[in-house]
């Protein structure tokens, strides 16, 4: 196991109400995003405890484009990955920023 | 005086030498190893016919058998090494050299036994390379083939794995050589006639049928999301733009997506009856929705896939069929056709480098080449002109006058960035090269070339490799879909995007996809039970797929 964590300053707030969502599954080759609404508006985290070790840099990229790309601001996303390939994790944290978009709880 | 039948007498010689252990042409099942130390000489050269699919095993049981003073140093020249008996053969000495197309199962200790100097090896061919060699420097002497069933003259019927036989029979036949059949059944009358009695010599009821792997069929319940996204891209960024008919489909997840995305994602494209029309393709149980939704005019197959016959038979305006109503299938026939007839090749590799040649070996594994070479290659022969052909020949090279302009086929690698266990698809030195340098080979065995190759797809995007005017632009086309492996990661961001701005490499976002709407539910099929629920109940899926 090895645990990562990365802080990022976002451009813009994270539209929609919702305070939280899940989504995936832990299994080998997948990962689960919870994503949380509590973070101030400008800053973005995402805290990972991943299976397979080694791939510091590859993650650090991965995050890096998904806030560029998302603007994900306000939030923090905790993960737990059995291992998943890159498009996978940019794929779920996609649609969990989708997820908390979605209006109410 | 010279003789100029030198063959002929030892060909009737040999048949004499097996005649005393057969009643006619038939020859018991434990007499086999008998007739073989009868019939074959040492060094000579052996087709034991293995083939994608279907495997003359009780012949290579036999052979595996031979007393060795009289049988050994064989050369065995077959398109499949798929049996472990196929290997036991080089271990126990009763052949000695090999030249070979496709080693799928065995390909880790085919790797073994090349590093140990256990096999003396030829080469590594496409099937339809090795082919044309029987009729040139490597006909065999004797050609031991597998078939349904015989009547009693020795007329064979191949049922619908009828694959190499034919290709194997010619050359063997018409050159002085013997034909030993293995035959799941003899009968009165075989159902058709699909190798005349004249080319068959001796004829040995199996006691149980000729092996048979479901090589092609692939489970949708294991298509992920990233394959369905990558399909997307694939049908509206290639297959739409240059209105692919003609095609082959490789064996893979992603070509399965594709094939179970048409009547979905495809219809609400409008894309029915413009692509995907007409295939070079073994009957994939994943074509059945899009067949169903009539999608498909035809295919014409290689070989068969298990569990398929009833469906073939009840859809014969789709597929060949003999008299009798079931497949005929022909691998060299079908290679052809897939070389000339057709306007695109898409598959998966294992390994892709920076000029974009790919291959499926790695230091420890030696898969062969199969079909892909052949599929994966612009026929520098072709006359005949049709859309896509004539659009990628114009991408290539806009500059020269078009009545002179080659037409190009379409070469797609398809694959997800990172495959199996997080190895990256993409490499800066390929694993076949340094297998190259280990063997001592000439060549390194190389899949498919770069220079054949004319987009790459993965989740990342397309890459249009004929849009590349020179190789720095080809390397960053590749690097700026490459994804987060090493080789992507040293991409040259500012001329991907110059790349991006000219349209050879296309995002999602640029083809008008979303990559949160490549879900499951866009499958035809998310299952092999929905697949037989399409067949309306006439596929018939082997146990390992079945969970129900």
């Amino acid at each position: 196991m090895e645990d990562l964590s990365f802080r990022h300053p976002v451009r813009a707030r994270a539209s929609g109400a919702r305070q939280s969502a899940i989504v995936g599954v832990v299994a080998s080759g997948n990962l689960e995003v919870l994503v949380e609404r509590v973070l101030p508006d400008a800053e973005c985290a995402v805290d990972i405890k991943t299976a397979a070790v080694g791939f510091g840099e590859v993650w650090s990229a991965v995050i890096g484009d998904f806030v560029e790309r998302y603007s994900p601001g306000g939030l923090r996303f905790s993960i737990n990955d059995g291992g998943a390939r890159p498009d996978t994790v940019s794929l779920r944290l996609a649609q969990a920023v989708r997820l908390i978009a979605e209006n109410g709880q | 005086m010279t003789s100029w039948q030198n063959n002929r007498v030892a060909r009737d010689a040999r048949i004499v030498a097996g005649a005393g252990l057969a009643r006619g042409k038939v020859v018991e099942a434990h007499d086999v190893t008998r007739l073989l130390e009868a019939v074959i000489r040492p060094g000579d050269r052996v087709c034991l016919e293995g083939d994608n699919q279907k495997q003359a095993d009780l012949l290579s049981h036999a052979l595996l058998a031979v007393d060795l003073s009289k049988v050994n140093d064989l050369h065995m020249v077959q398109s499949g090494v798929v049996l472990p008996e196929h290997l036991d053969l080089f271990d126990r000495g009763v052949a000695k050299r090999l030249d070979y197309a496709y080693s799928g199962p065995q390909s880790a200790r085919i790797a073994r036994m090349l590093f140990g100097g256990k096999i003396e090896l030829g080469a590594i061919h496409t099937y339809l390379e090795l082919f044309a060699r029987y009729f040139i420097d490597l006909t065999p002497h004797v050609a031991l083939i597998a078939a349904v069933s015989a009547d009693r003259e020795g007329n064979l019927y191949t049922g619908p794995n009828t694959e190499d036989t034919p290709t194997v029979v010619e050359a063997t036949a018409f050159k002085d050589g013997v034909v030993i059949a293995q035959v799941n059944e003899i009968v009165d009358t075989v159902p058709r006639v699909d190798i005349p009695a004249d080319r068959v010599h001796f004829i040995v009821k199996a006691d149980k049928p000729f092996f048979v792997e479901p090589l092609f069929t692939r489970d949708p319940a294991a298509i992920t999301e990233g394959q369905i996204l990558t399909a997307m891209l694939a049908i509206k960024g290639i297959y739409a733009p240059y209105g692919v008919q003609r095609l082959n489909h490789g064996i893979g997840f992603s070509t399965a997506a594709i094939e179970l995305l048409l009547p979905t994602f495809g219809e609400r494209l409008g894309l029915k009856g413009r692509i995907a029309t007409h295939f070079a393709l073994n009957p994939h149980p994943a074509l059945i929705p899009a067949i169903e939704s009539g999608w498909v005019r035809q295919i014409h197959s290689f070989g068969s896939e298990v569990g398929m016959d009833d469906y073939i038979q009840a859809r014969s305006d789709v597929y060949f069929t003999g008299p009798d109503g079931s497949l005929r299938s022909n691998r060299a026939f079908c290679q052809t056709a897939g070389l000339y007839a057709c306007d695109m090749f898409i598959g998966s590799t294992l390994q892709i480098d920076l000029q974009g040649n790919s291959s499926t070996i790695t230091t420890s594994r030696i898969a062969g080449f199969g079909g892909a070479p052949n599929m994966g290659a612009d026929a520098r022969g072709r006359r005949h002109p049709s859309e896509p052909w004539l659009k990628a020949g114009a991408e290539a090279d806009p500059d020269s006058p078009a009545p002179l302009r080659r037409g190009r086929k379409l070469v797609v690698q398809i694959g997800e960035t990172f495959g199996d266990k997080n190895v990256p698809l993409f490499v800066e030195k390929l694993d076949a090269i340094e297998l190259a340098e280990k063997l001592k080979l000439e060549l390194a065995p190389v899949m498919i070339y770069g220079d054949d190759v004319t987009h790459i797809v993965t989740e990342e995007g397309v890459a249009n490799l004929l849009l590349c005017r020179t190789a720095q632009e080809r390397e960053q086309a590749i690097r700026g879909v490459a994804g987060y492996t090493d080789v992507g990661r040293r991409r040259d961001r500012g001329m991907v995007a110059r790349l991006r701005e000219r349209g050879v490499i296309r995002r999602p976002e640029d083809l008008g996809i979303n990559p949160l709407d490549a879900d499951r539910s866009l499958l035809a099929a998310r299952s092999i039970k929905d697949l037989v629920r399409w067949s309306g109940g006439l596929y018939a899926p082997p146990s390992k797929f079945r969970n129900w």
